[in-house]
C-alpha cells in the first residue's frame, strides 16, 4: 500500500481519545503511593521582612507532616548562577525560603506538608506569619522616573536591544508636514493555562527522583534540580508527557517545583505540591508596559520618522527583557528612526514571556500609530502598509529569508471585503450600532533552537523518534509524528514519537513558536543519519543488489528501501531487520540553524488581521463580530492544528484588546482579581465565527523543513485591528489596553 | 482537618430547629456561593443543615390573587423557564437568564440568589482588610478599585454591590419575600430584605438567624408586555453587571400608566426610587421623560473614581431600557444590549 505523504495534511491530533476521555495524565495526575501533599503559603504583604512564623498549631493539627520555612530549609546551591534555568533573564534568581526577604506579595514563605491535600490546607489556615512591612512600588506609571537600561546577560542574544538610532529623528519629525504621537498603556495579564502548576515528585532513593512537572521544558527543569540540590544529572528526571497549556509560563522552573522536590529528598518520601487558581497569580505574568510612539510621512505617505520608546516593568531582583522598540523598523522603512527600551524595577515577581511576549504588545502600538497615520495623510491604511512595504528588513537591510505578507494583506482584505469600507468614522449604523473595521499588520521572529533527536529502526520494524520536547498543547506530537513518516517513508501508525521526557535527547523549551523549527529539524537530521547507517548496512549484505546503486538512487518510501526507477529492488522493513541479525538501528543527530548562511538574512513570520466591531452608539458596548487573519508562516505541515494554534491567538487577542487584565492595588501591592471570575477571558458570546488563511510561502533558506512556527504569530496583528475598527466605528482611539466600553461613552 | 457537621432535613421545621439553636450552623441549598466561600476562607459552618429535600419549598404555584409563588428552592433555571413564569413575568425570565452560566442557574436556589454575597475584590482576599468580612477593618475599595463598586447608597464603611440580576427583577415586580423562622412567619416586601451598608456592612440582608426564605410572591401583574433587562457588563456573558436595569410598564394607549425602574450593579440592594416612577405615570415614552426619571434615580450618586463612568452609564442605560421595553420582542436573553 502507498504511503501518502502526510505534510500538508490536516491530520487530526493523535492523543486526541486521551485528552477529551480523561485518560491523559498531567503531572498532578499520577496516584503514586504513600503520596505526601504540600500546600504553599504565600506572603501577604508587599515589601519587607519576616520577623517570625509561629508554627505550632501547624505542627498540632494530625496529619500534617513538615512545615517548611526559611528558618528550617536545609543549606542548598550556594551561587546564583545554580539557580539560572536556560530562560533566567540577567540578575539574581529568586531563590524560595532561602531568606526572610519579602519582595513581592505571593511570594511563597512556606510549604505545609500533610498526609492529604485538604489537611495542608486546612494547616495553612493556622499559620502565623509576622512581617515588618516596608514601602513598595507596583505601579509602572508612577514609577517611570525609575526607569532604566536593561542588565545584558544570557538571554541577551535572544532579546537584542533595539537598533540603533539611524539619521536624525528629531529634525525629521519636526519638519514633517504629516505626523501623529501617541501614549499606549498596558496592563498586567496573566496565562491562566487551564491546567494548574503541579509537581509530583516520586523518591526513588539514593538522590535519585522521578518528577512529573507542568513545564515547557523537561531539561531545562531537570538542570535547575540537579544543580540547585546537588544531585547527579543522570539522578533527576523530569517528565511531561502532558501539558494543559503554559503560553509562556513554563518556560522557568516555578516554585511548586523547587518546593515539592525539596519535600521530597528531605522527607525522603513521593510529595506532590499543585498550586490553586489563586496562586497561579503569585509568579511571572505579562508586565505592564507604557509605550510613546511619534511617526511622521511625506506627503506621498512614506514614513520619514519614528520614535518608539518603551518602558515595562521588571522585579526588584531580575531584569526581565521583551523586544517592543524594534518591531516597527524590521516592517516600515524610515530614514530617521529613534527606539529606546527601558526598564523599571518593581516590587512585583519577575514578569515572564506570554504568548508573543512584546510582539503583540509593540504591535499594538505600532499598528495604532500607522491607522492613525494612516487618517492624517487620508490614505487607506492598507494602502498606507502597502505604500511602505518593504521587500528588505530594513532595519539590517537584509533580505528576508522569505517574506510573504503582502499575500496576508490581499488575501485578507480580500476575503474579509475591505474594499468596501467607507474610511470615515462613525459612517456605518446598524440600529443603535456602530459598525467599524480595522486591520493591522503582525510580525513574530522565526527561531530555531539547537537539537537533538534519536531515530530508530525498531526490531519488530516501526521507527521510533526521540527528544525531550514537550507537546504544550500545539500538536506537537503529532507534526514530529508527521515530519518523521514522511521523511523515513513509512506510514504514521508505525512511528512512535517519545517526548516530554528529560531522559530523551537534548530539546532547549517549547517557547518562541520554535519547536517545528527545532525539534522538527533535529529529527529531520536524525532520520537522514538512520537512512545513511541502513543504506551502509544494505550495501555490506551479501550479493546486495544495492550494492552498485549511488546512494542518492536508493529511496524510502512504503516501509521499505528501494530504488528510483528499479521496481525489483526493493527490501523491507521487517528483511532489513532480519539481515541486520534480529537487531534494531539507532543513531542521535544534533541539529541547530545554519548560523553561517542565515547571517545574510532576516527572517521573521507575519500576518493581517482584519476586525469588525459593532459598538452600541450609546452604551458603548463592543462586540467583535468578524473577524480574519491572514499568515505567512513558512510550511504549514498541519493546517489543523496550525489553524487552531492562530484561532486560539486570535481569541487572546480580541481578549487582549477587550477584557484581560489583573488589576493591582497600588495601596495593598497585590493582585485583586486573582481568580477567573473576575480575572475576564473572552466567553463563548464574545467570540465571532473567524476565518484563518494560510499564505503560500516557500523558504528554502530557513531550515530544512522550511517552517517558522504558528504559535504566536496569530496573536499579533488582533489587538491593534479591535482597536482600529473601534475608532473606525466610534470615531475615538482608546489607547490603552482592554479598551472597557465604558471609554467610549 | 475543616470538619464540620452535615445534616439534611425535609421540613421547613426540623431545618428552623437545627440552625436557630446555633449561630456557627448555615442551610445549604444550591451551595453555588457558600461552596465558593467556604473554599476562599470566607465563611466557616460548622453544621450544614441540607434543606434540597424539602419538597414543599420546591414548587412553583398560582396564588389565589392571580400572582404567583416562587419556591425558594426552585432551581433559578427552572424558575426562568417555567410556562407561568415566562407567560406573566417574563422580565424576570430575562433577569434570571442574563445572570451567571447555565451550570450555575441549573445549580442556584431562588432562595440562594437573594441570600448570595458581594463579588467585591477585597470582601473575596481574607488577607486584606474589609468591614463587610471582619466589622471595623475598613474598606480598601474607597481608595482603591473600585470600577465594579456603589455609587449610591453606599457608606464610609462599604461601597459593595449586591451582585444578582434576578433580585433586579424581583425589585422591579414588588415581589414578597416569605420567611419563617422560631418566631414564625413573616412576608418582607422586597425592598425591605436587603439592606444598605451603614454601620453594619457586615449584614446583607434582614434575615434573622434561624430564618428560613420559603417562597417568593411575585405580585398580579401587568408586566407581562411592556419589559426589559439590559445588563452591562465587561464580557457578554459571565460577568457581573456593572450596572443592570429592571425596566417595565403598563401603558394606556401611548401614555404610561405605571412604571418600574430598578438598577443592579449600582447599590449593596437593587435600586428602586419609587418618586421616579411616579414622575413617568400619565406621560409619553420620550427619551425626554425617561432622562427625567433617570436623573431622579441617579440624584446623589457618588462615583469614587475608577467608576465614576456608572453614573452617566446608569442614565444612558435606563434610558434604553426603557425603550427597550416598549418593544420586547427585540431582546436576546442573557447577550449584549438589543437591538
Amino acid at each position: 500500500m502507498e504511503n501518502k505523504p502526510l505534510i500538508g495534511q490536516p491530520v487530526s491530533r493523535l492523543e486526541g481519545l486521551e485528552k477529551v476521555t480523561g485518560s491523559a495524565r498531567y503531572a498532578a495526575d499520577y496516584h503514586v503511593s504513600d503520596l505526601l501533599y504540600g500546600y504553599v503559603i504565600n506572603s501577604t504583604i508587599t515589601k519587607g521582612k519576616i520577623l517570625s512564623i509561629d508554627v505550632s498549631a501547624v505542627l498540632a493539627l494530625e496529619g500534617v507532616v513538615k512545615i517548611f520555612t526559611h528558618e528550617n530549609r536545609p543549606s542548598l546551591a550556594w551561587f546564583d548562577l545554580q539557580y539560572a534555568d536556560m530562560d533566567a533573564p540577567p540578575g539574581t534568581v529568586f531563590k524560595p525560603l532561602s531568606d526572610n526577604i519579602i519582595r513581592y506579595n505571593g511570594q511563597p514563605v512556606a510549604l505545609i506538608v500533610a498526609e492529604d491535600f485538604e489537611t495542608a490546607r486546612y494547616a495553612s489556615t493556622l499559620l502565623k506569619v509576622v512581617y515588618k512591612e516596608e514601602p513598595f512600588d507596583t505601579v509602572l506609571s508612577q514609577n517611570l522616573d525609575k526607569a532604566r537600561a536593561p542588565k545584558k546577560g544570557m538571554s541577551t542574544p535572544l532579546k537584542p536591544p533595539p537598533p540603533e538610532p539611524a539619521g536624525n529623528f528629531d529634525k525629521a519629525f519636526g519638519k514633517a508636514d504629516f505626523k501623529t504621537e501617541a501614549t499606549y498603556h498596558h496592563g498586567t495579564e496573566h496565562h491562566n493555562p487551564l491546567e494548574l502548576f503541579a509537581t509530583t515528585a516520586i523518591y526513588e532513593g539514593d538522590g535519585k527522583l522521578t518528577i512529573y512537572d507542568k513545564t515547557q521544558g523537561t531539561i531545562n527543569n531537570q538542570f535547575y534540580i540537579a544543580n540547585v540540590f546537588g544531585l547527579k544529572y543522570k539522578n533527576v528526571r523530569v517528565l511531561a508527557p502532558y501539558v494543559g497549556g503554559a503560553f509562556g509560563s513554563g518556560l522557568r522552573p516555578q516554585h511548586q517545583l523547587f518546593l515539592c522536590v525539596l519535600a521530597s529528598l528531605e522527607l525522603k518520601r513521593n510529595v506532590r505540591v499543585t498550586l490553586e487558581r489563586k496562586q497561579m497569580f503569585s509568579f511571572g505574568h505579562r508586565p505592564q508596559t507604557i509605550q510613546s510612539l511619534r511617526f511622521s510621512a511625506d506627503s506621498s505617505g512614506m514614513l520619514t520618522a519614528m520614535n518608539h520608546c518603551a518602558a515595562g516593568e521588571t522585579s526588584s531582583y531580575e531584569d526581565y527583557n521583551e523586544i517592543l522598540s524594534s518591531w516597527s523598523h524590521k516592517l516600515y522603512p524610515a530614514a530617521n528612526t529613534l527606539f529606546e527600551y527601558k526598564l523599571v524595577p518593581l516590587d512585583l515577581a519577575t514578569p515572564i514571556d506570554m504568548r508573543a511576549p512584546g510582539g503583540v504588545t509593540a504591535m499594538h502600538a505600532i499598528e495604532c500609530i500607522m491607522d492613525e497615520l494612516a487618517y492624517k495623510l487620508d490614505m487607506d491604511p492598507l494602502d498606507f502598509r502597502l505604500k511602505n512595504y518593504s521587500e528588505i528588513d530594513p532595519s539590517t537591510k537584509k533580505p528576508f529569508t522569505s517574506k510573504e505578507l503582502k499575500q496576508c494583506y490581499e488575501k485578507g482584505a480580500e476575503k474579509f471585503g475591505w474594499h468596501l469600507r467607507n474610511p470615515k468614522p462613525a459612517s456605518t449604523k446598524k440600529g443603535n450600532r456602530l459598525v467599524g473595521w480595522g486591520m493591522a499588520t503582525g510580525i513574530w521572529d522565526a527561531y530555531q533552537f539547537p537539537a537533538r533527536a534519536a531515530a530508530v529502526l525498531t526490531k519488530d520494524s516501526r521507527l521510533e523518534v526521540h527528544n525531550a520536547a514537550t507537546d504544550i498543547g500545539t500538536g506537537t506530537l503529532t507534526v514530529m509524528t508527521q515530519i518523521a513518516a514522511d521523511e523515513f517513508g513509512i506510514s504514521a501508525d508505525d512511528v512512535s514519537f517519545f517526548y516530554g521526557d528529560s531522559k530523551k535527547p537534548f530539546s532547549m523549551f517549547q517557547g518562541g513558536s520554535a519547536i517545528t523549527a527545532s525539534t522538527g529539524t533535529a529529527i529531520i537530521a536524525a532520520i537522514r543519519e538512520l537512512k545513511k547507517k541502513i543504506i551502509k548496512k544494505i550495501k555490506e549484505m551479501p550479493d546486495s543488489p544495492f550494492e552498485k546503486i549511488p546512494e542518492h538512487q536508493i529511496v524510502f518510501r512504503n516501509n521499505s528501501v528501494s530504488v528510483q526507477n528499479r521496481p525489483d529492488i526493493c527490501i523491507g522493513f521487517q528483511d532489513l531487520i532480519r539481515a541486520n541479525n534480529g537487531r534494531e538501528f539507532k543513531v542521535t543527530k544534533l541539529a541547530g540553524p545554519d548560523v553561517l548562511k542565515l547571517r545574510k538574512y532576516s527572517k521573521a513570520a507575519h500576518s493581517a488581521s482584519f476586525v469588525e466591531v459593532e459598538v452600541d452608539k450609546d452604551l458603548g458596548t463592543i462586540t467583535v463580530t468578524r473577524a480574519v487573519t491572514a499568515v505567512a508562516a513558512g510550511k504549514i505541515i498541519n493546517p489543523k492544528t496550525a489553524k487552531s494554534q492562530i484561532l486560539g491567538s486570535m481569541i487572546w487577542g480580541i481578549s487582549k484588546a477587550l477584557h484581560e487584565e489583573t488589576l493591582i492595588d497600588p495601596n495593598l501591592g497585590k493582585y485583586i482579581n486573582a481568580n477567573l471570575g473576575e480575572y475576564h477571558i473572552p466567553s463563548h458570546a464574545d467570540i465571532p465565527e473567524m476565518e484563518v488563511i494560510f499564505a503560500q510561502e516557500d523558504d528554502t533558506l530557513i531550515n530544512e523543513l522550511g517552517v517558522k512556527g504558528v504559535g504566536e504569530i496569530g496573536m499579533t496583528a488582533i489587538p491593534a485591528a479591535v482597536a482600529n475598527a473601534v475608532f473606525h466605528a466610534t470615531g475615538k482611539r482608546i489607547n490603552d489596553l482592554p479598551i472597557h466600553f465604558d471609554k467610549l461613552i | 482537618m475543616n470538619s464540620f457537621d452535615y445534616k439534611k432535613e425535609i421540613t421547613v421545621d426540623s431545618a428552623i430547629k437545627a440552625v436557630s439553636a446555633d449561630y456557627k450552623a448555615m442551610f445549604l441549598a444550591g451551595g453555588t456561593n457558600i461552596i465558593d466561600l467556604w473554599k476562599y476562607n470566607l465563611a466557616h459552618p460548622e453544621k450544614l443543615i441540607d434543606i434540597n429535600d424539602i419538597a414543599a419549598l420546591s414548587i412553583i404555584e398560582q396564588l389565589d390573587n392571580d400572582g404567583i409563588r416562587l419556591g425558594a428552592l426552585v432551581k433559578n433555571a427552572a424558575t426562568a423557564y417555567d410556562p407561568l413564569v415566562e407567560k406573566h413575568y417574563p422580565l424576570l425570565s430575562k433577569a434570571i437568564l442574563a445572570g451567571a452560566s447555565a451550570q450555575i442557574r441549573n445549580m442556584a436556589t431562588n432562595g440562594g440568589n437573594l441570600l448570595q454575597r458581594t463579588r467585591c475584590y477585597y470582601f473575596y482576599d481574607p488577607d486584606v482588610p474589609c468591614s463587610k468580612r471582619m466589622p471595623g477593618s475598613g474598606c480598601p475599595a474607597i481608595k482603591g478599585r473600585n470600577r465594579i463598586h456603589a455609587v449610591l447608597g453606599a457608606s464610609e464603611h462599604c461601597i459593595a454591590v449586591f451582585p444578582s440580576d434576578m433580585c433586579v427583577a424581583l425589585a422591579a415586580l414588588e415581589a414578597v419575600v416569605n420567611v419563617v423562622g422560631p418566631e414564625g412567619e413573616r412576608n418582607i416586601p422586597f425592598s425591605d430584605f436587603h439592606r444598605l451598608p451603614g454601620h453594619t456592612p457586615d449584614l446583607d440582608n434582614n434575615l434573622q438567624q434561624g430564618e428560613i426564605v420559603t417562597s417568593i410572591d411575585l405580585p398580579p401583574g401587568k408586566f407581562s408586555k411592556h419589559y426589559a433587562y439590559l445588563k452591562l457588563r465587561d464580557r457578554h456573558s459571565y460577568a457581573f453587571a456593572l450596572v443592570s436595569v429592571a425596566a417595565a410598564f403598563e401603558m394606556e394607549g401611548s401614555t404610561i400608566s405605571k412604571a418600574r425602574i430598578a438598577l443592579g450593579g449600582v447599590a449593596h440592594k437593587p435600586w428602586r426610587v419609587p418618586e421616579a416612577e411616579e414622575l413617568l405615570k400619565g406621560r409619553k415614552t420620550t427619551v425626554e421623560n425617561f432622562a427625567l426619571a433617570a436623573d431622579r434615580i441617579l440624584s446623589g450618586a457618588i462615583g469614587r473614581g475608577d467608576n465614576d463612568f456608572k453614573i452617566p452609564l446608569a442614565k444612558r442605560a435606563i434610558i434604553r431600557a426603557c425603550e427597550m421595553a416598549l418593544e420586547p420582542e427585540m431582546q436576546i436573553p442573557g447577550a449584549g444590549p438589543s437591538l
